[in-house]
C-alpha cells in the first residue's frame, strides 16, 4: 500500500499523557477474563494426562455423569462430527483440535482428556477424580536432539510437510535453509574461526492472568464468549470450526488481558468452554490453574544450535553458519525458520548459511513468545561473536558496526534491506555513558544486537465524532501494550483535538470488520495506521461539511489544527471553523460523520536494538547479579515514548529471567517437574536493576508517522548480552541456558580443575 | 521501449519477472536459485511458478511472504510486480 503523506512535524504524538485504561486498571474496575459472569453460570474443570505419551484405550465417564451438579461432560467426541475447516484453517485444524482435546492418545503431561460443567467449581473438580481412562502407556522422548535420534518414539507418523529431505526422522517436521554465498570458501579468508553448540531450555511466556472465558452456545448454533486474548476474530473462526456453527453466529468479546507475549494467540480452553455450554444449555465459565497454564499452553521452543563463523584479524565476518533444532512440542509449528532467518540478519554476510528443523516431542505444543525463535538465534550468534571479538581483541561494538547492515545491505534471508536503523543503534551504544563507566572487580560487560521482522496483518477501525466535538474510537486489537493511547494520540494529531477528548474501545467481533491477531509487534504500526487512515476519512468529510456551511466548492477548504481553513482562489474570507462547531450541525449537513479504514498494511518494516549489561558472578555461589542494563532501540517513531520504554524494559526484564532462571524441567517420566511459580522461577523486582533506555528514531518509510514496531526487538539480544556479560565477569562461557547458579557452579569447578 | 504490463494472466505482453528463492526450494525448481516468469502480480507470480513449478506448490500453498525492493509483503496478492524489481520468495513470517 502506498503512502501519499509522511508527517514528520508532531504536536501530540510523541507526548507522554496519562493512559486511559490506568484508573480502571488499579482500582479493579476493568474486567479481566475470569471477571465475567452470568446468570445460571456453570464451572467447567479439565481433566488432562498424567501421561507424556499414552494411548487412550477408554474412557468411562458413567459415575462423574452420576452426580447431581454435573451438567455435562465432553470428550473428543463431542468435537468429532464438527471438523469442517473454515477459511486458512484446513493446514492446521487437526493440529488445533488435537491439542484442544486429545483424540485417541495423549500426547504430553497435561493434555486435555475430558471436560466437566458443574454447579460449582468445586464439584467441577471432584467430578474429574470420578472419571476412569484406561491409558497403554508410550515410549516418550522431550529432548529436541533425543527426538530427531533414529530410534526416537514417533509422535505422530506423517506429520512431516513438503520442506523435509528424505531420510529424516518423522519428528522431524519442516525444514528450512537459506542463504548466499560460499561459507567454504569465506571460512578459508578468515584468520579465526569459532564454531560452537548451544542450548536453551522453554520458557514460559509466564503472563500474570491465566487464560479465562465465559461461553454460552445453544443448540441452534448461536453463541457468545467472553475471553482472554490477543486476537478474538481468530478464536472466533477457530471456535466456530471446531463446534461446526457458522462463524459470524459466534461473538466473541475480549476481556481485559493481564498478559499475553504470544501465548495467548491461539484457543486452548475456548472451544472446551462452548461445547460444555451446548451440551448444558447453560453459560461455562473456564479458568485455567497456574499448573495448566505451564502444563498445557505454549512455552517457547527448546533449542539446540551449531555456530559457526569466521572473521579476519581487523574484524571483518567472512563467513556465517548455523544450525538450529527447535523442539515445538507434539505438534508442528516451532519456529525454525523464523530462528534461521532472524540469526545473522543484522550483518552484511557475503557467504552465509542458515540451516532450521521443526521437530515434535511429547511436550505441550509450544506458542509464539515475543519474535519467537529470534532471541534464541542471537544468543548463540552474538556469543560466538563476542567470542571472536575477545580472542582477537577487538572492540565488540566496533565490530558490529564493521559488519553492520544497513539500507541496500543483501539481507541474510535474501532481500535488500530498505531503511533500517541498526547502525544508529550501535553508535548510540558506543556514545552511552554505559559503555565506557568502569567495571568493579569481578563484573563482566556484555553487548548484543537483535532483530524482529514486525509485521502488518488485517486492520479494521473505525472512528465517530460526536455532537460535542469529541471522538470515540473502535480497533480490533486487544490492549497488550498501551495501545489505546497510541491510538488516540494519533487520532489526535490528525483531527487536531485533545488527547482526552478521545475514547478507544477494543470493539468485538459483531461490531467491527476483521482484524488480525494482537502479535508481531503489528498493533502500533497496522491499528496505528488505519486509525490515521479513519482519522483522515474523517476530516475529510468534515471539510466538506465545512464548505457545505460556508457555501463554498469543497476543494476550497483544507484542515488546520482542529479547524476547517477557507484555501485557495475559490474560497470565500471566513474565519477558520472549529471541529466541534461543525459536529454541533452535523445532523442538518449530511447525517453522522464518521471515518473508516480496513486494509491489509504490507509496509511494517524491520527493527534493531543494541544491548548493554553489566553482570557481577558469585563465584562461591554460582549466583549471577545483573547491575547495570540499557536497551537502545529503533521505534521508527515513539508514539507514547512511555511506553516504548516499558516495551524495552519488559523486554529485557523477561530476557533476564530467561538467561538466568527460567525453564522447563522434565522428569525421566517425561512430566513436568516445575509447574507453580514457587519452582519456576521469573525474576522478581529484587532480580532486576533499573533498566536504562535510549529510543532511537529512524523513521519507517511504510508507516505515515514512521513506526516500527517495538514489543518484540526488545528480547532479542538479552540473552546474548547477558551471556556475554557473565562470561567476561565469571571467565568462563556456558554454553547452555539458563546460567543457573548449578550451572555456573559446576562451570567454575570444570575450569578450576583444568587451571589446578 | 517501455514494457507492456497485462494486468490478468501470463499472455505474450505479460513481463518477465526474476524471482529468487530461499535455498531449501532450489530442489523443487531444478536446482535454480532463482527462476523467471511471467506476471504483473504477487498472485500473478505465485500461479505462474506453480504453473511452470509445480514441485513449488506445496511450499507455495503452505503461504509464502514476498519481499520487493526490500519491503516484505506478507498477504497481498495484487501488489504489482515489474521486472526491476528485486523479488524475493520468504517463508511465511509469523510473531509472537
Amino acid at each position: 500500500m502506498a503512502l501519499d503523506q509522511r508527517k514528520t512535524d508532531f504536536t501530540q504524538v510523541g507526548t507522554r499523557p496519562n493512559r486511559p485504561d490506568g484508573l480502571d486498571k488499579v482500582t479493579g474496575k476493568a474486567r479481566f477474563g475470569a471477571d465475567i459472569t452470568a446468570p445460571g453460570m456453570l464451572f467447567g474443570a479439565i481433566l488432562r494426562s498424567p501421561h507424556a505419551h499414552a494411548r487412550i484405550k477408554h474412557i468411562d465417564t458413567s459415575k462423574a455423569e452420576a452426580l447431581s451438579d454435573v451438567k455435562a461432560i465432553v470428550t473428543r467426541a463431542d468435537f468429532s462430527d464438527a471438523i469442517k475447516p473454515a477459511p486458512g484453517l484446513e493446514g492446521e485444524q487437526w493440529n488445533v483440535l488435537e491439542n484442544v482435546m486429545a483424540g485417541d492418545t495423549a500426547l504430553y503431561d497435561g493434555h486435555a482428556i475430558a471436560a466437566v460443567a458443574a454447579t460449582s467449581a468445586l464439584a467441577a473438580r471432584d467430578a474429574l477424580k470420578l472419571i476412569e481412562v484406561e491409558y497403554e502407556v508410550l515410549p516418550h522422548v522431550t529432548d529436541v536432539d533425543k527426538a530427531m535420534a533414529k530410534d526416537a518414539p514417533v509422535i505422530r507418523e506423517g506429520a512431516a510437510d513438503y520442506s523435509v529431505p528424505e531420510g529424516m526422522h518423522p519428528n522431524v517436521v519442516r525444514y528450512h535453509e537459506s542463504g548466499h554465498g560460499d561459507v567454504e570458501a569465506g571460512f578459508a579468508k578468515a584468520d579465526l574461526v569459532v564454531e560452537e553448540h548451544f542450548v536453551t531450555e522453554a520458557t514460559h511466556q509466564g503472563y500474570i492472568e491465566p487464560h479465562a472465558c465465559l461461553a454460552q452456545l445453544g443448540q441452534d448454533g448461536k453463541g457468545e464468549l467472553w475471553c482472554c486474548t490477543q486476537g478474538h476474530w481468530y478464536v472466533q473462526k477457530n471456535c466456530a470450526a471446531l463446534l461446526g456453527i457458522e462463524t459470524s453466529q459466534l461473538r466473541v468479546t475480549a476481556s481485559e488481558i493481564g498478559g499475553g507475549f504470544g501465548g495467548k494467540t491461539t484457543v486452548f480452553i475456548e472451544p472446551v468452554a462452548l461445547a460444555l455450554s451446548r451440551k448444558s444449555n447453560r453459560p461455562v465459565k473456564l479458568v485455567m490453574s497456574r499448573p495448566e497454564v505451564f502444563r498445557a499452553t505454549g512455552p517457547t521452543a527448546s533449542t539446540s544450535m551449531d555456530i559457526k563463523i569466521g572473521m579476519t584479524a581487523d574484524g571483518i565476518i567472512t563467513a556465517a553458519q548455523g544450525t538450529f533444532r527447535l523442539q515445538g512440542g507434539a505438534f508442528p509449528g516451532a519456529p525454525a525458520d523464523m530462528t534461521a532467518m532472524c540469526a545473522f540478519a543484522p550483518y552484511d554476510l557475503k557467504n552465509v548459511q542458515q540451516i532450521g528443523y521443526d521437530v515434535m516431542s511429547n511436550r505441550p505444543k509450544q506458542a509464539a513468545y515475543r519474535a519467537p525463535g529470534s532471541p534464541m538465534a542471537a544468543y548463540a550468534v552474538e556469543s560466538v561473536i563476542d567470542e571472536l571479538c575477545r580472542k582477537l581483541d577487538l572492540d565488540p561494538i566496533e565490530v558490529r558496526l564493521k559488519n553492520a547492515a544497513r539500507e541496500g545491505t543483501k539481507a541474510s534471508y535474501g532481500p535488500k534491506f530498505e531503511r533500517i536503523g541498526l547502525v544508529e543503534t550501535l553508535e548510540a551504544a558506543k556514545a552511552h555513558p554505559h559503555y565506557s563507566a568502569p567495571l568493579k572487580p569481578g563484573q563482566g560487560r556484555g553487548i548484543s544486537c537483535g532483530f524482529w521482522f514486525n509485521h502488518g496483518g488485517e486492520t479494521s477501525v473505525s472512528l465517530s465524532l460526536s455532537e460535542d466535538g469529541t471522538c470515540q474510537i473502535s480497533v480490533g486489537t486487544p490492549d497488550i501494550g498501551g495501545s489505546r493511547a497510541s491510538m488516540a494520540l494519533m487520532a489526535a494529531e490528525v483531527l487536531g483535538i485533545p488527547y482526552e477528548s478521545i475514547r478507544v474501545t477494543i470493539a468485538d467481533t459483531a461490531t467491527l470488520g476483521y482484524n488480525d491477531v494482537s502479535h508481531g509487534s503489528r498493533v502500533t504500526y497496522a491499528s496505528g495506521l488505519a486509525t490515521i487512515k479513519a482519522a483522515e476519512d474523517a476530516v475529510a468529510k468534515l471539510s466538506k461539511r465545512a464548505a457545505v456551511k460556508w457555501g463554498i466548492p469543497e476543494d476550497a477548504v483544507k484542515w488546520e489544527d482542529g479547524h476547517a481553513v477557507p484555501s485557495g482562489p475559490n474560497a470565500g474570507n471566513f474565519d477558520p471553523m472549529p471541529l466541534a462547531e461543525i459536529t454541533r450541525d452535523m445532523g442538518k449537513t449530511g447525517g453522522p460523520i464518521s471515518g473508516h479504514f480496513e486494509a491489509t498494511p504490507e509496509g511494517a518494516g524491520v527493527s534493531f536494538a543494541t544491548h548493554i549489561v553489566d553482570a557481577e558472578v558469585d563465584p562461591e555461589t554460582g549466583k549471577t547479579a545483573v547491575t547495570r542494563y540499557t536497551v537502545i532501540q529503533d521505534a521508527g517513531k515513539a508514539i507514547h515514548p512511555t511506553y516504548v520504554e516499558g516495551q524495552f524494559q519488559g523486554g529485557a526484564a523477561q530476557g533476564i529471567g530467561w538467561a538466568l532462571n527460567e525453564e522447563y524441567i522434565y522428569g525421566e517420566d517425561g512430566r513436568l517437574q516445575n509447574a507453580v511459580f514457587l519452582d519456576y522461577r521469573i525474576p522478581v523486582a529484587s532480580d532486576l536493576p533499573m533498566i536504562d533506555t535510549v529510543i532511537v528514531e529512524v523513521p519507517n518509510p511504510g508507516h505515515p508517522f514512521g513506526v516500527r514496531g517495538v514489543g518484540e526487538t526488545s528480547i532479542c539480544p538479552p540473552l546474548a548480552a547477558i551471556a556475554n556479560a557473565v562470561s567476561a565477569a565469571a571467565g568462563v562461557r556456558l554454553h547452555a541456558l539458563p546460567m543457573s547458579p548449578p550451572r555456573i557452579l559446576a562451570a567454575l569447578e570444570q575450569q578450576r580443575a583444568k587451571t589446578g | 521501449m517501455a514494457p507492456e504490463y497485462s494486468t490478468t494472466g501470463q499472455g505474450a505482453g505479460t513481463p518477465r519477472l526474476t524471482v529468487h528463492l530461499w535455498s531449501g526450494l532450489r530442489r523443487f525448481a531444478d536446482g535454480q536459485d532463482a527462476v523467471e516468469v511471467q506476471a504483473t502480480t504477487i498472485g500473478g507470480m505465485i500461479a505462474a511458478l506453480k504453473s511452470a513449478y509445480p514441485a513449488l506448490a506445496p511450499a507455495l500453498d503452505a503461504g509464502v511472504s514476498v519481499a520487493v525492493d526490500g519491503r516484505i509483503i506478507a498477504a497481498s496478492l495484487d501488489e504489482p510486480l515489474r521486472p526491476q524489481n528485486e523479488i524475493y520468495l520468504m517463508q511465511r513470517l509469523r510473531g509472537g
